[in-house]
């Protein structure tokens, strides 16, 4: 177990974090990567979701985008981004469209879940209150579809964070490129240490959103059990890809 | 020297080799055997990762169904492995197994290993109580209520789980590049620092082609293990 002591050593070096290539400048980066690729992939896929689940139209390509997502592997596009001429190549624009491709399958899969699963009752009182289309969805629907619409947030943060290392095969950034790095110079102290920090980032993500998944869960009118439940098959079905 | 130089540029021919196209047909047939070696290592990757998703992951739900605490501790390291990246796994399996094949197998066998176990245990907890009952009531013990039963009311979400475990891992065997075995991702990572733009189009288009293979094929086999659910959508 040499190989862990070496690494938290790594870790605890106060130089290990200086730098440009250092483990501070790479988490940023990768933090930065992350939060403008989850950001820009949001504001895309959960409208969308939000009108498809209120019209059910689209539903075939909400469920299936995942399975399509899942298919792609985030390296090749990343490769290929890397590869084409401006404004695309090895630049932050590049990979913050890479990273939110990949985040719009969990997204929207389960935004349009979840306003599906939306009580037709509560959705035909609101109608019955002389409610606007506009007020139904933000109002009724919206509040109800919550839950699996964190889940999904969950999913795609962690996949997020995953899919991020994978830059670092293609370019010296994030926390990947210092594993990436460490490799190929056999410095074997700094791939454990980056390894060791991403999946403590990705768990971090992980149970943060977990937690405040609870926190909104807690205040929705669903029955507990068959929302874990449901949340957990749909969670299941859109699953990672970094 | 001119006619050195007159010699040369007419030996290379104007192909879209040479042209560094994205699309070219002429590099699919000139290198068809690094192609197929790359497939080669791919399916091998894939098909040890799920076997030992598979073997490993089976008899652990069902352990893990008839011991709540063994479940808890299940699901949830399964959730923390499914957290760490792929590259991190990777790397962190290392120092063990080295710049070898075993390195992307183990960890890809351990992703597939977390996906199949929660399928499996979510499929035996879908199956109805009522089934379970009519089936005691007619005199089943509980092995061949188990084997039956409820395993084959559990086959379409293991086959579901398998799908995704299989659809994933062949995506992510291209970031066994890192270690120098990563299938078509090799020539991925090749074709990136050469940038040899038809080899980067050709693998990558190879390997979504793969996963969707994959996935045909065991919808195929879930429709074979299943044939009560004819007719129903999968």
């Amino acid at each position: 177990m040499s190989w862990l002591t070496d690494a938290l050593s790594f870790l605890l070096d106060g130089a290990s974090w200086e730098g440009t290539s250092g483990l501070g400048a790479r988490l940023l980066d990768h933090l930065g990567l992350s939060a403008l690729a989850l950001l820009v992939a949001t504001l895309v896929a959960v409208p969308l979701g939000l009108v498809l689940g209120h019209t059910g139209r689209g539903g075939a390509l909400a469920i299936n985008i995942s399975n399509i997502g899942r298919a792609i592997p985030t390296f090749a596009i990343l490769v290929i981004f890397v590869l084409l001429p401006q404004p695309l190549g090895d630049n932050t624009g590049s990979f913050v469209l890479a990273l939110a491709l990949f985040s719009v399958p969990p997204l929207l899969t389960n935004t349009y879940t979840g306003m599906r699963e939306v009580d037709r009752s509560a959705v035909d009182a609101a109608r019955g209150l002389g409610m606007s289309p506009a007020q139904m969805l933000l109002r009724v629907e919206l509040p109800l579809a919550t839950p699996l619409l964190m889940v999904g947030l969950r999913i795609a943060a962690v996949q997020v964070v995953a899919t991020t290392t994978v830059v670092g095969l293609v370019s010296t950034r994030t926390l990947g490129s210092t594993i990436t790095a460490g490799v190929a110079s056999q410095d074997q102290p700094r791939v454990i240490a980056g390894a060791l920090l991403v999946a403590a980032l990705a768990l971090v993500v992980e149970l943060a959103l977990a937690a405040l998944e609870k926190r909104v869960g807690r205040r929705s009118s669903r029955p507990a059990a068959g929302k874990g439940r449901r949340a957990g098959k749909v969670a299941a079905a859109s699953a990672s890809s970094g | 020297m001119p006619v050195v130089s007159v010699i040369h540029s007419a030996s290379l021919a104007d192909n879209c080799l040479t042209r560094n196209e994205w699309v070219c047909p002429l590099y699919l047939e000139t290198r068809s055997s690094i192609l197929l070696d790359a497939v080669g290592e791919h399916v091998q990757i894939l098909v040890l990762s799920l076997a030992i998703g598979l073997l490993v992951g089976f008899p652990l739900a069902l352990l893990a169904r008839r011991t709540p605490w063994l479940k808890t501790v299940v699901l949830g390291a399964a959730t923390i492995v499914y957290t760490v990246p792929s590259l991190a796994l990777f790397v962190l399996v290392l120092p063990y197994t080295g710049l070898t094949v075993t390195t992307v197998v183990l960890a890809l066998g351990l992703y597939s290993l977390t996906i199949i176990v929660r399928g499996v245990v979510a499929g035996l907890e879908g199956v109805p109580s009522s089934v379970e009952d009519a089936a005691r009531g007619v005199g089943y013990g509980p092995q061949r209520l188990l084997w039956q039963v409820q395993v084959p009311l559990a086959v379409p979400s293991l086959v579901a789980s398998l799908r995704v475990a299989g659809v994933s891992t062949v995506a992510l065997t291209t970031v066994g590049a890192v270690v120098a075995h990563g299938g078509l991702g090799n020539l991925l990572f090749e074709g990136l620092q050469t940038r040899f733009f038809a080899q980067v189009l050709t693998a990558s288009v190879l390997t979504v082609l793969l996963a969707f293979a994959v996935d045909l094929l065991l919808l195929a086999l879930q429709k074979a293990l299943t044939p009560w659910r004819r007719g129903v959508a999968a």
